[in-house]
């Protein structure tokens, strides 16, 4: 049986989901999605896992989404308003998201997932600790190498050349 | 604990086909992002949930991954927008026809 915290933090997560998608004005639709990954750190955190939800606020509400506000904050206001849609793609996209949530709804209440429960403890953070440096070592170093490539890629792509003009 | 595994799976499925819905729908490179990012957030769910009721520690350290890269994924997107935006004045990808081959 979920409890009241999960069916709030549930609520809010779909909700500002669709909300980050649905509404009109983009900064708002970025701040629905700081919703999300807020309720997303909400679910970790209901999971016993704060060190995973306190990474999640950083990265994701903390960084990316100011990243995101500034980004729409660089394009031009007609275009933050701007919502051109096809009505038959439309459907046609409810109609997948519906199938999508039937069929695998369907698939996980038949699957025997339900009868899943758990007496543990948590795992300790110091777990995650461990593994990050023994067993994971060389995908941290790697993480790191394509987090620092990814940024300087970023940077050199976004990068205005002075004095030529681009269009 | 008073919430089950299936709880949080039913959830990650729901934001899941939101995410797919927008990245059909949508034409706008932004709110494309906005559904990539939705889709990522389904799967750490996943992940975190499992790691909880099995319990086993891996699922919390491949989350930490996917936060991380899921962050270089959002600073290159993002600057992909930018230099679209410059070079098209749009960012409906309808709009980016040189990009075909």
């Amino acid at each position: 049986m979920v409890d009241a915290l999960f069916l709030g933090v549930a609520v809010l997560t779909i909700v500002s989901a669709i909300a980050a998608l649905e509404m009109r004005s983009l900064v708002y639709a970025g701040l629905a999605l700081m919703g999300t990954l807020g309720g997303i750190a909400g679910f970790f955190l209901l999971l016993d896992s704060p060190f995973v939800a306190l990474f999640q606020i950083a990265v994701y509400v903390g960084s990316i989404a100011v990243l995101i506000l500034f980004t729409i904050m660089l394009v031009k206001r007609e275009l933050i308003f701007h919502k051109k849609e096809d009505t038959k793609r439309r459907y046609a996209g409810i109609g997948l998201m519906l199938i999508i949530m039937i069929s695998m709804g369907a698939l996980i209440f038949n699957s025997g997932l339900s009868s899943i429960t758990t007496d543990e403890p948590p795992v300790d953070y110091k777990e995650i600790g461990n593994d990050f440096l023994t067993y994971y070592w060389p995908a941290l170093i790697a993480m790191a190498l394509v987090l620092s490539g990814s940024v300087t890629g970023a940077m050199i792509l976004a990068r205005r050349y002075d004095g030529v003009k681009n269009e | 604990m008073s919430n089950e595994l299936i709880d949080f799976v039913i959830v990650s499925v729901a934001l899941l086909a939101i995410g797919i819905y927008g990245l059909s729908v949508k034409r706008n490179f932004i709110r494309m992002l906005f559904a990539v990012e939705i889709v990522i957030n389904a799967a750490n769910l996943n992940l975190v949930a499992f790691a909880r009721f099995l319990p086993h520690s891996g699922g919390q350290t491949f989350a930490l991954f996917s936060i991380a890269i899921a962050a270089a994924e959002v600073a290159v997107g993002l600057a992909l927008i930018i230099v679209a935006y410059r070079m098209y004045k749009n960012i409906d990808v309808a709009d980016f026809r040189s990009l075909k081959g």
